[in-house]
């Protein structure tokens, strides 16, 4: 097999290699991919859909469809984790309690304590004291990452950003809260129902907005039909579509992200992870 | 003196398409890791390679020479055409960006449901290694 691979890789390579020099040269303003379509989407952006941001209005406005499906393709994928690996599972449970006064561990079958009392606090098989200075670091990064996703969101027409990025990154917040604390703790403040539903919702959002459009009598995603509920003018309500769009994509792809991330990190059974 | 020049335009000829060497590099690292790798996670992390060096060729192709980023340069208020006209050879190539940074955000949520898939592999077998596996099928 190594062999064989080998073959393929110096015969693939070696064709693509050779074939590089049909290609326009690194940093030509005049090569293919330049001259056709994206001229059109500099020049015209400002007076279709007064967003600067070229990205952005190719991204929700000119290509919309491309976007919508993609974001259903990441609430697919985070449902197959889901259905790959939630699976109730019928095995003895072990669960470990510190005794908090002396620091004393427990091993206990099945689970008919609670998590938390007065003396006795639930931890991992593999648990080790928290360290502080990560928690503390952690605590007051969080909320600056948030803060910071939000503005990627809002302020995506006008600087890099949008959607997808603020999405990643307020799903990276409560990814970094498990993994400095446990899991448990995540999931007691951002639930696995609350992600499927989150995440459902943002492909919900676009849809409804471009269903919206198609409801007032213009085509489906034409945001140009929200002007008479905005109050605007055509083309502003153009950039606020896009915005109402981009609020759903970043909620579905936060959601997906965390309920990802939740399912591969203990293995399904969102009981002990990272 | 010849020889000097046949390698000095090898040279250049290559530099100005590094971006296409870079990118076919790493497209068979990727391959091969995914061919010739024994355990599943290595053929994922294979398969990770080969997809950043696509992303890798889409966003160098959008690159231009003496160009801004693709943000429209406008005046104060909205709906404005800016002053002066917009040039297209002002701005890099935005459709690249596009495709790839959804691609980015598909290929982690695709990587989750690989990694899922290995989990599940690996509970059903108690391995990743894929002889081991194969074994464990043929013997059933």
């Amino acid at each position: 097999m190594k062999i064989l691979g080998k073959i393929t890789i110096l015969l693939c390579g070696g064709l693509l290699l050779f074939f590089t020099s049909d290609f326009p040269d690194f940093g030509d303003a005049n090569s293919p991919a330049s001259t056709h379509l994206s001229p059109y989407f500099i020049e015209h952006t400002l007076e279709d859909t007064a967003v600067p941001n070229v990205v952005t209005s190719v991204l929700a406005d000119y290509r919309g469809y491309d976007t919508m499906f993609e974001t259903t393709v990441i609430l697919t994928a985070g449902l197959a984790c889901f259905l790959l690996l939630k699976i109730p599972t019928k095995e003895v449970k072990q669960r470990y309690y510190r005794h908090e006064p002396t620091g004393v561990t427990l091993r206990i079958e099945g689970d008919r304590y609670p998590d938390k009392s007065a003396v006795f606090t639930r931890i991992d098989s593999t648990w080790v004291p928290s360290d502080m200075i990560i928690n503390f670091t952690c605590r007051i990064l969080i909320s600056f990452i948030q803060i910071f996703a939000l503005y990627v969101v809002a302020h995506g027409h006008h600087s890099p950003g949008g959607g997808f990025q603020g999405g990643v990154l307020l799903g990276a917040s409560v990814i970094l809260f498990a993994i400095s604390g446990n899991l448990r703790a995540a999931i007691k403040q951002f639930g696995e129902k609350t992600a499927a539903l989150f995440g459902a919702a943002g492909v919900f959002i676009y849809v409804g907005t471009a269903a919206l459009c198609l409801a007032l009598g213009e085509n489906f995603l034409n945001y140009s039909a929200l002007a008479p509920l905005l109050g605007t003018d055509r083309i502003m309500a153009r950039s606020h579509g896009i915005l109402s769009v981009e609020i759903g994509v970043a909620v579905a792809v936060m959601a997906v992200m965390i309920w990802i991330y939740y399912n591969l990190s203990s293995a399904g059974k969102q009981d002990e992870g990272l | 003196m010849e020889l000097i020049e046949t390698v000095k335009h090898m040279f250049l000829f290559i530099a100005a398409k590094a971006n296409y060497w870079t990118y076919v590099i790493l497209l068979m690292v990727g391959l091969y890791a995914m061919i010739a790798k024994n355990n599943l996670v290595k053929k994922i992390v294979g398969m990770t390679i080969f997809q950043t060096a696509v992303i890798l060729f889409y966003v160098s192709i959008g690159y231009k020479k003496d160009a801004s980023i693709p943000i429209v340069m406008h005046g104060s208020g909205h709906g404005h055409a800016a002053d002066a006209a917009i040039r297209a050879a002002d701005y890099i190539n935005p459709l690249p960006h596009v495709l790839m940074l959804t691609a980015i955000v598909v290929g982690v949520a695709t990587l989750g449901v690989a990694l899922a898939l290995a989990i599940k592999v690996y509970k059903e077998y108690g391995s990743l290694e894929e002889d081991e596996i194969h074994k464990q099928l043929r013997s059933r």
